[in-house]
């Protein structure tokens, strides 16, 4: 069970840089080849920056690991040009069960709210999406991956990095203005860096078994409090494709995690589970988790992304949803400064962006452990007593907590021009703006999100008054249609109502009515360059 | 802005009293801690204010210091 099939393998292939006398040198290297790396790779090529992409595998591994993908990660994966394979093949949820004992405490609907073209969450095998981000990568002219290629040295220079490269043929070095490093929890540029990446430990431990099946189980996440056929600890049930169920079962701190992945240890309990013999195992993995991240994301010319970054407990499905919007953050902010459309000091603005948000999932990834996994009888009283007033009282089934399931985080961000007018509607600055079903003039239906692409975008509705200019404007009722209102209702937009949205699809800056100076005020201010003369 | 009340509010302190006694009355140590670990939800709920709650915690913090490092 230790040794991971390979599903997908890749060739090491020798590269022209390695006959170079002196280091080639690039704009961005990124290292490792996992959804984070994969993600911002892509999404550089795809503003016109070349990448190489470095990894020290060539392969594909079995385990499912990340399989929750919420959606905003989606709505990135889209813009990326691979959503389209993951929907296909992923399985479309949205509701989850809580049950205590044999009870179901609550049930709970994640996306109640038509209009958006992605579904709330899907679950798919990491390897499928990693699969789908490998195929699109090969499309881009401009990203080259280079399997087999393991950073073995860092060298940090005022105006960039030189790294050292060990491949099958022997060692070579690259010099590059920047390096992403997106090399996992176990990060080796964060221990070449001599990088603190502290937290908090916790020591229960858990089972992860994939199992194949044919169930009778809805495509629903059920989750158990001291389930019958696991007294005392906590549960997992979620589906997978090809009929493969996620099953995550909490053992204690005192399990042993060698003997819980033996099969006869492990088939006994899944039977107790599912009342039957009807299933054989994928995978299976004993875990302890930490919550934890890096000070600093940014060294100088080295950004750490992902959970090279930080880290958070699996409960909420945190870590490679947070790990792509950390990818999606910095790619359109290193596009800008090595564009020179912005100054260095942008790539300070993902430290404070992303920082804020790993605390918010950190925080919201401990405080589940503390409700799944208590640690003392007390902690163990509450969580019960939690549980049982839930069946009366309101309150306390909304502190029931088996995960709380990821957000996009808003931004309170520098980059953001703070609100004049009064708002409602779903919109909130700083925030990924919502997408709403539009029609071009010609009638065909687009997504909002579509027609924004990866570009700084003007949304203007018109009030008589010439629309204001830039290089991306999309006027509403010229260039998109709201035939059912929904932009209208989720912007609370009014004749003259302006929007500015970032490259990354979170809204910068939004008036009633507006001037061109204000407009170009909030436009440089979002790529840092406002207090600049 | 709101802050916790330490003056007394029953019309009958010794009433209060007297109900949260006959509430554990015939209770073992762990049904007792089960329900007051109730109560101190439900009653947390009551208050709704987390700046309340929090002064709230640091008396009871601070009461159980000075038991402790009360001689005897």
């Amino acid at each position: 069970m230790n040794t991971r099939r390979i599903l997908y393998q890749f060739g090491y292939r020798r590269c022209a840089d390695q006959d170079h006398p002196s280091p080639a040198r690039h704009p961005v290297i990124v290292v490792g080849a996992g959804p984070v790396g994969l993600c911002t790779a892509i999404d550089l090529a795809q503003r016109g920056i070349p990448v190489v992409l470095l990894d020290d595998a060539d392969r594909i591994g079995e385990g499912s690991r990340g399989i929750c993908y919420a959606k905003r990660t989606l709505e990135i994966l889209d813009r990326l040009g691979v959503a389209d394979p993951c929907l296909e093949r992923g399985v479309t949820w949205k509701l989850g069960k809580v049950f205590q004992r044999d009870e179901q405490l609550y049930a709970f609907d994640l996306l109640p709210e038509d209009g958006h073209k992605m579904p709330a969450f899907i679950n798919l095998q990491q390897y499928y999406l990693e699969h789908a981000l490998v195929e699109r990568a090969a499309e881009l002219p401009h990203l080259e991956i280079r399997w087999r290629n393991k950073v073995s040295a860092l060298k940090r220079r005022n105006d960039g990095v030189t790294l050292t490269i060990e491949t099958p043929e022997g060692s070579y070095d690259l010099d590059a203005d920047w390096v992403v490093a997106a090399d996992g929890a176990r990060s080796a540029l964060r221990g070449m860096l001599g990088l603190d990446f502290r937290g908090e430990v916790f020591e229960d431990r858990f089972l992860i078994a994939d199992v194949k099946m044919k169930g009778d189980f809805p495509p629903e996440r059920w989750f158990w409090f001291d389930p019958p056929f696991h007294d005392g600890r906590s549960a997992l049930l979620h589906k997978q494709p090809d009929d493969v169920w996620r099953i995550d079962l909490q053992l204690g701190p005192d399990a042993d995690a060698t003997a819980e992945q033996a099969p006869e240890r492990v088939i006994p309990r899944i039977r107790q589970m599912l009342g039957h013999d009807a299933f054989t195992l994928e995978w299976v993995s004993v875990y302890t988790f930490q919550c934890r991240r890096l000070e600093r994301f940014v060294h100088g010319r080295v950004v750490f992304a992902g959970d090279a970054a930080h880290q958070v407990s699996p409960f909420g499905a945190r870590g490679a949803n947070s790990g792509i919007q950390d990818a999606e953050n910095l790619a359109w902010k290193l596009a800008f400064v090595i564009g020179g459309e912005a100054p260095e000091s942008l790539i300070d603005t993902y430290d404070a962006e992303r920082s804020a948000a790993a605390d918010e999932n950190i925080g919201h990834s401990t405080r589940s452990t503390d409700f799944i996994a208590p640690r003392s009888a007390q902690e163990l009283r509450f969580r019960d007593a939690v549980l049982a007033l839930a069946r009366h009282a309101p309150f306390a089934k909304r502190m029931v907590n088996s995960g709380r399931l990821s957000m996009p985080s808003t931004y309170e961000t520098s980059l953001s021009t703070p609100d004049e007018d009064d708002w409602s509607g779903s919109a909130r600055l700083g925030a990924p703006v919502p997408d709403a079903p539009m029609r071009t003039v010609s009638g065909e239906p687009i997504w909002l999100l579509e027609a924004l692409g990866s570009e700084e975008t003007l949304i203007h509705v018109p009030n008589g008054s010439p629309p204001p200019s830039g290089k991306h404007v999309i006027v509403i009722g010229h260039d998109l249609i709201d035939p059912e209102g929904f932009f209208t209702r989720r912007f609370d937009a009014t004749p003259g109502s302006t929007y500015l949205v970032r490259p990354d699809q979170h809204l910068a800056a939004r008036w009633r009515h507006t001037t061109a100076e204000a407009i170009a005020r909030a436009s440089n201010r979002m790529k840092n360059l406002e207090h600049r003369t | 802005m709101s802050a916790l009340v330490t003056e007394s509010r029953f019309p009958d302190p010794d009433r209060a009293y007297r109900a949260l006694i006959e509430a554990h009355r015939g209770l073992s140590d762990e049904q007792s801690a089960a329900l007051n670990s109730s109560l101190v939800l439900i009653l947390a709920n009551h208050i709704g204010d987390p700046a309340v709650f929090q002064e709230a915690l640091a008396l009871a913090k601070q009461s159980l210091e000075q038991t402790r490092s009360a001689p005897g």
